[in-house]
């Protein structure tokens, strides 16, 4: 393999670089970023970075001098417009056409909108620093009230944002339980008794019939939000959190199969073999034989390692485990959690309680433990999920 | 000079935190002793809550692990080392000896912002 090239400059295409030098691969390595950025960390975007308390150069993945020593081209604010898998030929948005023995998909996602936000001022998503910096500018530019569409991870951490920098908000979410999905109904009663406890309202079960707005200039702004039952919300920013999508477009007709991701063998091999796939675009076959798709920090930055042993490898040598470690921060409460907390059996807190907002939880399943959650005690988080490592098969 | 506790309040595998100028987190590894400043150079996570694994430590909060020898991380997201402290022990108590170390690292310990101006000095 004489060139390598990674698809994507974030978190994922960073550590595929780094595990390709890790792994003594001293070919070319070209890597494309749509982004004008170098790679930069998402999870500040929806807390420190958003709230002020943590600047750009915060965010950096990297600095000069670990990218001198990784070697590696990087072609940045430009994008992959297709690929052809069977010739090895990557064809820019420029036109420009790259010659490659191996490929890494690390395209990530992009935010799931709302219809009726497109060309109306004032609605929000988040993703990229322009996002942030943008919706940044508004929070702390005069408004006073934000609705956020969607009680999960990024919606529940940025209405904790919007409370801290004084602001009145109210969060719509669709599903009757939000976060039910991820830690079981009990324990996510408890994530979202938060809400409440920090004066925010939520308000679930509603699903968002339209955007309310006015003639601003030339431009529509956003007013409010109107729910399925009648009620409007007023409000000068609306955040719209309701999942991601992975960004695969630019694979149709490539010959790599796409459903809801990049479909991958256990190894985050696909189809072809000198062409893998890594981070929240990667849907791969977990040991249950299921093909999953995380959207997680430590998922992007574990999965490299073993999709770049294969792509080095030219077949499947290995399969990838996740440690499955997800953390959110909202409202000054620290959450970890990590293995199967979504659909157990039993949960059983094992420290502390959850009224006070400090505790220990295990998952179980048939008796035995398949996941841990933990309230502001990393401590005990640690240790709990180290002795039930062997136990949390994934 | 800081006192940090009995030698035997700290059997292996165990750490804690003491009070200095900033908060040192010492750690019995297997038997060898060190200190590191306790608070994460990513965010604002207690080292000293965090994994022992061999001479390293991994964060509480998103796992980045640091040598306790060097104070260097070996992995993402934290980028930064973190001071590393002299321990002493004395009539079976463990101390923590923060200033030379401090003067020695304080270039390599910095915020790399502060590395132009320094690198003009
Ligand atoms: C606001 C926010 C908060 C988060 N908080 C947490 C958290 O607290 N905990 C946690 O575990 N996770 C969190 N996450 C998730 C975490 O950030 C993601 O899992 C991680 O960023 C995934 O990395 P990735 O490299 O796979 O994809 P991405 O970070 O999405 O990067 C993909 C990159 O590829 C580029 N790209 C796309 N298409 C092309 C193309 N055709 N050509 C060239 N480049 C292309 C994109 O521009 C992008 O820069 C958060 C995410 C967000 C957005
Ligand atoms: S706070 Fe230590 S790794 Fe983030």
């Amino acid at each position: 393999m004489r060139t390598v090239t990674v698809v994507g400059a974030s978190l994922a295409g960073l550590q595929s670089v780094t595990q390709l030098r890790a792994q003594g691969y001293d070919g070319r390595i070209v890597v494309l970023g749509a982004e004008a950025h170098r790679p930069y960390d998402r999870p500040p975007l929806s807390k420190g970075f958003l709230e002020g308390s943590a600047s750009t150069a915060d965010l950096a993945l990297s600095d000069p001098a670990d990218e001198a020593g990784l070697d590696a081209q990087w072609l940045l604010g430009i994008q992959a417009a297709r690929l052809d898998a069977a010739t090895g030929t990557i064809t820019l948005s420029d036109g420009t056409e790259i010659a490659t023995d191996g490929v890494v998909i690390a395209t990530g996602g992009s935010p799931r909108t709302l219809p009726g936000s497109e060309e109306l001022d004032g609605v929000y998503t988040l993703r990229t620093i322009e996002d942030a910096v943008n919706l940044r500018a508004e929070l702390t530019g005069g408004a006073s009230s934000v609705v956020v569409v969607g009680a999960g991870w990024i919606g529940a951490e940025v209405a904790s944002t919007c409370r801290s920098l004084g602001l009145r908000v109210t969060v719509v979410e669709a599903a009757d339980a939000p976060l039910a999905g991820a830690l079981g109904k009990e324990m996510a009663a408890v994530c979202t008794a938060l809400h409440d406890d920090h004066g925010v309202t939520l308000r679930c079960g509603v699903g968002v019939e339209r955007f309310s707005r006015r003639r601003h200039g030339d431009r529509d702004r956003v007013t409010g939000v109107v729910l399925a039952d009648g009620t409007t919300l007023p409000a000068d920013v609306v955040v719209v959190g309701v999942g991601m999508r992975p960004t695969t477009g630019w694979l149709a007709g490539s010959g790599i199969d796409v459903d809801d991701g990049v479909v991958c063998d256990s190894g985050c091999v696909t189809r072809v073999p000198s062409v893998v796939a890594v981070g929240d675009v990667a849907r791969y076959r977990s040991a249950a034989g299921h093909l999953v798709r995380h959207e997680h920090w430590t998922n992007a930055s574990e999965q490299p390692a073993t999709a770049i042993r294969n792509l080095l490898a030219g077949s499947t040598i290995e399969d990838y485990r996740p440690s499955g470690y997800v953390w959110s921060e909202q409202y000054g409460v620290r959450l970890q959690f990590t293995g199967h907390t979504g659909h157990a059996e039993e949960v059983e807190v094992i420290d502390g309680s959850p009224d006070d907002r400090k505790f220990v939880a295990v998952y179980r399943r048939g008796g035995n433990p398949v996941g841990v959650l933990a309230m502001n005690n990393a401590k005990l988080f640690a240790r709990t999920r180290r002795q039930l490592t062997s136990a949390l098969v994934s | 000079m800081i006192p940090a506790c009995a030698l035997e309040d700290l059997p292996p595998g165990e750490s804690v935190r003491i009070q200095a100028d900033v908060p040192i987190a010492v750690f019995n590894a297997d038997g060898e002793l060190y200190a590191i400043d306790d608070t994460c150079s990513h965010q604002d996570a207690s080292l000293a809550d965090g994994w022992l694994e061999g001479c390293f430590v991994e964060c509480p909060l998103h796992a980045a692990l640091f040598d306790l020898r060097t104070g260097m991380p070996s992995c993402l997201p934290a980028k930064k080392p973190v001071r590393t402290h002299t321990v002493l022990v004395y009539d079976d108590h463990i101390y923590v000896d923060t200033r030379a170390r401090e003067l020695v690292d304080a270039p390599a310990g910095g915020h790399d912002d502060a590395v132009p101006s320094e690198s003009v000095a």
